[in-house]
């Protein structure tokens, strides 16, 4: 396999010629994300301009992503994998690479250096390569706030005042699973971000945790998909709502919803690509990949979403919003004024003990 | 056949009996083959005609649902990925560590894995599937076989060092527990329920317990979606079989309209109507039936639930019931009324027992439909609102335990024949009427 990537790398690194020459039967790649605005930004950050350099290539969209884990294993199993590229999330990539489903990335071979010559596991930000996995984009779960529900001299301003009824009173709509609400009320309890995960490996982290969230029970309303959080929040049926900073993003700039985002605690995770193993097109997925995760590419996508991209490099090529025109680098989670207190969600560590913990946080959910 | 022999013996006259006084017909053949003949040409027609369909449930249905069943109980993991080791527990008691001869089969059997094409390796499933048992295995099984290459004798110590989980009789315990092909520890969870440190099965502590309380939830909601949509479709169907067909059908269409709207649409008019600054709860607070400040819940949780799976199953209610009110001739209750009933009586003595049909093919229609849907929960039932599917389609998708997904599943479905069982014991099929 690995001179086969060899070969690929260096064919797409010397120039798109060396490969017009082999590439001219017609290609359709299935490409599977999640839909909506995300998809869209990367059609016209990524797709388009590389199809228009390989006009042999159609690529098709699938918004699969959400239950990506179960049809890759089931592609898998039926040995017909359809799917030529998926977006998925961290996690869900670890267990799928565990499971031999999807292909092990050499980054250095496969993916383009920074244009200063960086090579790539330096130049994607610290600790976002995984073992099957090639991150593009850096997305945050924030604290949102409607500032009408609070006197104007009495704002929110901390995950700890999201644990405050007797100062913020009002209903909180939090996400129906354990991740992030496990860590904040940790924080919320005067645990260092970087000790969250180390305490929560502990029956004792996880008892203090759950005792914490006990304090705000009454007060919560679950949320499972991500539209539903800012229309909670828009709709005045929450003050505080936790949600994707993409979302609240679009909800507060787009449609001019009245809301503030805490950067405080914001827990900050990777989204990215994987390969299925035994695709169809795998040197045109290769060349595709080569050139999406490209410092440029990456930087384009955040004109047409507020998600930070996943290279150092990119960062400082962030520019204004395609439509808005309004200035994209203080909307990142990754800019320095949002970065202060972040929480660095611990995949491994959610999927080691994230069974356990999922159940637990599910019937307590109940009770 | 049995009118064959019948007539073997009291019938012996004429051209249709041969030399040993058995039945022929016309062209000589005896009675029993012809008779036998036609009798298989007609069954073989009745088989052709139902073929296709019976091949398309086998396909779809009958195969799908015992793969599914046979996921809940098998249980290659541990026995593909670890023999030598399995082998070498064989004496271990499970009780303090065993010995070095383990550690060296697990080390033999983690360095023969790390040989085979990416594809074939076993030990990422290995770890998946311990992790279900024991948390944080699957990280002390994928971080070790990374060093596997560099370990040398003492083994035990060497594996101790690379995570501590090896240092622990648990994880050996599990391990010997689960090698073996076919298991029952995913039905164990589905009931909430684990193995003790002497292997003994015991109730999960309690903040761990979901899956029983859930299914009784799902059956609880289930029976109170039932009895709402009786409740309303009753009246309603009542009307319309006393309306002229014209009428009648124009108002078949108000009562189906929920078929036919989609169900994102359906949800978002839920959501505007029942939510706390929803339609009907600013209406309450104008007309002055609650304070502005208690407004009532009946959103994302049980309530949503019935309300929108009421508003969803109410035409697999009203349909039933139509069609055999419909039947019901109005001369019998006239003819109560005359012989001195009053109207309740005769509503209740005549009228009432003549609809139980539908009542029953409608419930059981509704109750089986509802004890699994999925979807309408996830949207409106908050958490109190969720049922047994929604748990089972996380497991599918998200967790990706399809072990144990499949034994909530097979739980599920024998659940659901027995209470048709149930049901037909009491009631009788026989007397259900669908439409």
């Amino acid at each position: 396999m690995s001179s086969k990537l060899k070969m690929v790398a260096l064919s797409s690194a010397v120039s798109a010629m060396a490969l017009g020459a082999a590439a001219d039967d017609p290609v359709s790649l299935t490409i599977v994300s999640w839909g909506g605005a995300y998809t869209a930004s990367q059609v016209r950050a990524y797709h388009e301009p590389w199809m228009e350099a390989n006009p042999h290539v159609t690529i098709v969209n699938d918004d699969g992503s959400a239950n990506a884990l179960a049809s890759l294993r089931a592609q898998a199993q039926a040995g017909n994998v359809t799917w030529d590229l998926v977006d998925m999330l961290p996690s869900d990539a670890q267990l799928a690479c565990d499971e031999g489903i999807i292909m092990p990335i050499d980054h250095d071979e496969v993916l383009a250096a920074a244009p200063d010559g960086t090579p790539p596991t330096e130049d994607f930000l610290p600790g976002s390569l995984g073992e099957c996995f090639i991150p593009q984009i850096l997305y945050s779960t924030v604290l949102t706030v409607r500032p009408d529900a609070f006197p104007e001299d009495a704002q929110p301003t901390s995950i700890a005042d999201l644990f405050d009824t007797e100062n913020f009173p009002g209903r909180r709509a939090l996400q129906d699973r354990p991740g992030t609400n496990l860590e904040w009320a940790l924080y919320a309890d005067g645990v260092d971000p970087d000790e969250i995960y180390d305490v929560l490996a502990t029956p004792e982290g996880v008892d203090r945790a759950f005792a914490k969230l006990d304090t705000i029970k009454d007060d919560i309303i679950f949320w499972s998909e991500g539209a539903q959080a800012p229309q909670l929040l828009a709709d005045g049926e929450v003050a505080f709502a936790t949600g994707y900073n993409g979302r609240m993003f679009d909800a507060i700039e787009v449609e001019g919803m009245n809301a503030e985002i805490i950067w405080d605690g914001q827990v900050v995770e990777w989204d990215g690509w994987v390969v299925p193993a035994d695709g169809d097109n795998i040197d045109a997925v290769m060349d595709y990949l080569y050139f999406a995760t490209d410092t440029q590419r990456l930087a384009d996508q955040a004109q047409f979403i507020s998600y930070g991209p996943a290279r150092a490099s990119s960062s400082e090529l962030v520019g204004q919003h395609a439509d808005l025109g309004i200035d994209m680098a203080p909307h990142m989670p990754s800019a320095p004024e949002n970065y202060f207190a972040p929480i660095i969600l611990d995949n491994d560590f959610w999927v080691d003990y994230g069974d356990e913990l999922r159940e637990r946080f599910a019937n307590w959910m109940l009770q | 056949m049995a009118m064959a022999d019948a007539t073997q013996d009291d019938v012996q006259v004429g051209d249709t009996t041969d030399k040993r006084g058995r039945l022929v017909t016309s062209d000589g053949t005896p009675l029993r083959r012809a008779l036998e003949r036609s009798m298989r040409r007609r069954k073989l027609t009745a088989f052709l005609l139902v073929a296709p369909l019976l091949a398309f449930i086998l396909i779809f249905f009958a195969f799908p649902i015992a793969q599914m069943m046979w996921r809940s109980v098998d249980n290659p993991q541990v026995v593909d990925a670890l023999p030598r080791t399995l082998d070498a527990l064989q004496d271990w008691d499970g009780s303090g560590m065993p010995d070095e001869p383990v550690f060296a089969a697990l080390h033999a059997d983690m360095m023969e894995d790390l040989d085979r094409p990416r594809r074939e390796q076993k030990i990422g499933p290995l770890g998946i599937r311990l992790n279900y048992e024991l948390s944080a295995a699957r990280g002390a099984i994928s971080r070790t076989s990374r060093q596997v290459p560099n370990f040398e004798a003492p083994y035990a110590e060497a594996f101790g060092d690379a995570h501590r989980l090896w240092g622990q009789p648990e994880l050996w315990r599990v391990i010997k527990r689960e090698g073996r092909p076919l298991t029952p520890a995913y039905y164990i969870a589905a009931l909430d329920r684990e193995y003790d440190e002497a292997g003994n099965i015991v109730k999960r502590p309690e903040n761990r317990q979901i899956y029983v309380n859930l299914f009784g939830r799902t059956l609880a909601l289930s029976v109170a979606i039932t009895f709402m949509t009786f409740l309303l479709g009753f009246p309603i169907a009542y009307y319309l079989s006393i309306l002229p067909m014209r009428y009648a059908n124009l108002l078949m269409i108000a009562v189906l309209l929920p078929f036919w709207t989609s169900l994102l649409v359906r949800t978002s008019a839920w959501i505007v109507l029942l939510q706390q600054q929803g339609v009907l709860n600013t209406l309450f607070v104008n007309i002055g039936l609650i304070g502005d400040d208690n407004r009532l819940d009946l959103i994302y949780n049980q309530t949503g639930t019935i309300i929108a799976m009421t508003h969803i199953l109410l035409p697999f209610m009203v349909l039933p019931l139509y069609s055999v009110m419909r039947t019901i001739p109005p001369s019998y209750m006239r003819a109560a009324k005359s012989l001195g009933a009053t109207p309740t009586t005769a509503f209740r003595r005549v009228y009432f027992p003549q609809t139980l049909p539908g009542i029953g093919a409608g419930g059981v229609l509704v109750f089986i439909i509802s004890i699994g849907y999925y979807i309408t929960p996830a949207l409106v039932g908050g958490q109190s609102g969720r049922m047994i599917s929604n748990e089972i389609a996380r497991h599918i998708q998200q967790s990706l335990n399809w072990g144990l997904a499949a034994a909530l599943g097979s739980m599920l479905l024998v659940g659901v024949l027995l209470l048709y069982w149930l049901f037909n014991r009491l009631v009788g099929t026989d007397s259900l009427k669908f439409g």
